[in-house]
């Protein structure tokens, strides 16, 4: 039994002018903010805008250029921290292993890490598989779910975790509203029962004020406004009214 | 070029480093095994088939001519198991297995599939690159063995059933008893123990370094066969040189 599977305790995540270049274009451009243990931090903004690329280095997938990601006042990259702490993420593309059936690609962290027996790992499985709607499914090879079922999956295999810290990238995209719908209060439901904390990367302004406790508007590598929804909603920053009343108009 | 060479040797440490693992990840080495092995073994037959009959057709007309026939067996013997079997073996798994673990492994990388396991505290070289290395450093020496086997017996199929040459299979084999000595083929397997680790952490490096999608996919495939036989090629004179000496 890892250290990490006796803390059960969410985390608390602070950036600090987080800068990161690729070549010449600046992606993130000294980005801070904190997010508060149990809290469902929403990063929202325009494609491009350097979310997906701020959520890796959250979980410790890229380094910053300058800065520094805190998780529990400890720099991410330091040594044994990630065996302290569970993370998960819930990649936009579900990047699940297509050479793995989906009960072994939601079974892959227990098994990996021997962390249960293997008849209450099965047991685990279809009981994370169930929550998310695909009861039966565990012999289905990814190659055969629809893109939503892969983002399902996915959460099922996020969930198996049990984590302290969970990263969404795009939780919703190429969902139909229903689904979408369902995701959202998967993301609700979750942190109600483990109290994890939830970083959320989207574009989609529905899911962000549907179930965020803290927003952040990210454009160019900056955060332009951060806050309850009800500021961010009220915000005076052009980019971010663009952002939040861009409807679609048919010419006349 | 030198940061290629420098993560290179890095892999390879961090594989020596997981080898004590080898065993909690046996059921990916066998599978990994069965791919190398049984997947190439009747390709391996064939090849060395012929192999072993070119090098007879080769040399054969030539030392009958020179009265020499007695040697052929020990000639065919020699260059089949000393550098023949391991040197083309290891290309032709350069091509068939290398390719595939490079794209494997490619595809898995421009998927996320890598960033996946990352997320998950799971060690990219414990779970993808050490079965890897270790079935190819088990299998190909095996399947070398069957090709110098094979390869023996092409020739000797060669050389009694050809006119020119003659030579019974009885004479050929007895000739090649009295010649090839366990250590020739010893000397062979170390060049392909060492190919197969060229193979696996070349085809495993390209593959983890995969970046662009598809086209980066098929760009990985092609650098690792090709850096793959070069490498090859190039240690096969040294290795060649050092174990002569060591023998001296």
């Amino acid at each position: 039994m890892t250290a990490a599977a006796n803390n059960h305790e969410s985390v608390r995540i602070e950036a600090r002018g987080l800068r990161k270049s690729f070549g010449d274009h600046e992606v993130l451009r000294g980005v801070s903010f904190t997010v508060e243990r149990g809290e469902i931090f929403v990063l929202m903004g325009p494609s491009g805008s350097g979310k997906s690329v701020l959520l890796k280095h959250i979980i410790g997938l890229e380094e910053p250029d300058d800065g520094e990601l805190l998780l529990e006042g400890q720099s991410i990259h330091t040594e044994g921290l990630r065996d302290r702490y569970r993370m998960a993420m819930v990649f936009q593309s579900g990047a699940l292993l297509n050479s793995l059936t989906v009960g072994e690609n939601v079974g892959l962290y227990l098994r990996e890490h021997r962390l249960k027996p293997e008849d209450e790992i099965r047991r685990v499985i279809a009981e994370k598989l169930e929550i998310v709607g695909l009861k039966g499914t565990e012999e289905k090879i990814p190659g055969e779910l629809s893109g939503g079922m892969k983002k399902r999956v996915a959460l099922a295999r996020a969930l198996v975790i049990e984590p302290q810290l969970i990263l969404y990238d795009e939780p919703t995209s190429e969902l139909d509203p229903l689904i979408a719908i369902t995701i959202g209060q998967e993301i609700l439901a979750l942190r109600d029962r483990t109290h994890a904390t939830s970083i959320v990367v989207t574009h989609d302004r529905d899911l962000a004020f549907g179930i965020a406790d803290r927003i952040a508007m990210i454009a160019e590598g900056e955060i332009l406004e951060i806050g309850k929804p009800e500021d961010v909603r009220r915000s005076q920053h052009p980019l971010v009214r663009r952002f939040l009343t861009a409807d679609f108009k048919r010419k006349s | 070029m030198f940061r290629d060479i420098g993560g290179l040797f890095l892999l390879f440490w961090r594989t020596l480093q997981a080898l004590p693992l080898t065993f909690r990840h046996r059921r990916k080495v066998l599978e990994q095994f069965y791919e190398i092995g049984m997947g190439s073994l009747l390709m391996v037959c064939i090849l060395s088939v012929f192999i072993g009959g070119v090098l007879a057709l080769e040399i054969g007309p030539v030392m009958v001519e020179r009265g020499l026939s007695n040697f052929l067996g020990g000639i065919v013997g020699l260059g089949l198991c000393r550098e023949l079997a391991p040197t083309l073996m290891a290309v032709l798994i350069a091509g068939r297995i290398g390719s595939a673990m490079a794209a494997e492994i490619g595809s898995m990388a421009v998927y996320q599939e890598i960033d996946a396991l990352r997320t998950m505290n799971i060690n990219p070289v414990h779970y993808l690159v050490l079965p890897r290395i270790t079935a190819i450093a088990v299998g190909l020496p095996m399947l070398v063995v069957f090709a110098d086997l094979v390869g023996w017996l092409g020739g000797a199929l060669v050389c009694s059933t050809n006119q020119q040459i003659a030579v019974s299979m009885q004479s050929f084999f007895a000739n090649l008893r009295d010649t090839v000595e366990i250590k020739d083929v010893v000397h062979g397997l170390i060049k392909t123990f060492v190919f197969a680790l060229v193979i696996g952490t070349v085809s495993c490096h390209q593959g983890l370094a995969t970046i662009g999608g598809p086209r980066g996919i098929g760009r990985t495939v092609t650098k690792a066969v090709v850096n793959s036989i070069v490498l090859i090629l190039i240690l096969d004179y040294f290795l060649t040189h050092l174990l002569v000496q060591i023998e001296k």
